[in-house]
């Protein structure tokens, strides 16, 4: 099951290795974005997570807010 | 959004996914940097004025007269011992009754913006609302600084 993080956690576990993920559609990671995020778009999930992400470290998605 | 991507890549085989529910909204709320095409762009966090006074509810309007005169502020914010904003002093509030203490003048929860916002849509909101200065904060309400008309309309024609 998925864990809900806070802002603080995120910055602790990027600092440690852990891959930041942006799902939002392209012209809004390309406006604003995490530094140092990946895109993945949600409908790309399927099929470039696994070339993109490594499955073995941990991995952080976000979106624009909780909607 | 979030949450059905972090759910579908345990499907994936993922062994350790979180979601970062609250988001870039809450990211950038936090006057965090970020990456991108907006990010060469000033915004209102970035050209907040952080040596704006600030002074507690429970001062004398005219020792923080004094203090905010001296270095040529004509606005002062007031805020917590957190610096969570809770009120606004402009030039007619300083000019009151120097006695009263700064609760029983200021101007009682004054709109804020978040760091994030584009200085275009500062420019408009100001002029429309004839505000010369507005408070930004954090999305948890603290004080990150003042930012005045003034200064976003020379950074515009700094950055046409």
């Amino acid at each position: 099951m998925p864990k809900e993080i806070r802002r603080e956690g995120v910055r602790r576990l990027v600092a440690e290795g852990a891959q930041l993920v942006e799902v939002l559609p392209s012209p809004e990671y390309e406006e604003d974005h995490l530094p140092g995020a990946i895109h993945v778009p949600l409908r790309k999930i399927d099929s470039q997570a696994r070339d993109v992400l490594d499955p073995n470290r941990p991995v952080i998605v976000y979106c624009w807010d909780t909607v | 959004m979030s949450p059905r991507a972090a759910w579908r890549l345990e499907t994936l085989g993922f062994k350790e996914v979180f979601d970062y529910v609250d988001g870039k909204v809450d990211w950038m709320a936090a006057g965090l940097p970020t990456e991108g095409t907006n990010a060469q762009h000033s915004r209102a966090g970035d050209m907040a004025r952080k040596d704006v006074p600030t002074c507690g509810l429970t001062e004398t309007l005219g020792d923080v007269k004094a203090r905010v005169e001296a270095k040529g502020w004509n606005a002062v914010v007031v805020v917590s011992d957190e610096r969570v904003v809770l009120g606004l002093l402009r030039a007619r509030e300083l000019a009151m009754d120097a006695a009263q203490r700064i609760e029983k003048v200021m101007r009682p929860g004054p709109s804020t913006f978040r760091p994030y916002v584009s200085l275009h849509e500062m420019l408009h909101f100001m002029v429309d609302h004839k505000l010369e200065n507005v408070p930004v904060t954090t999305s948890d309400g603290r004080l990150v600084g003042l930012l005045l008309q003034k200064d976003v309309a020379a950074e515009m024609e700094k950055e046409k």
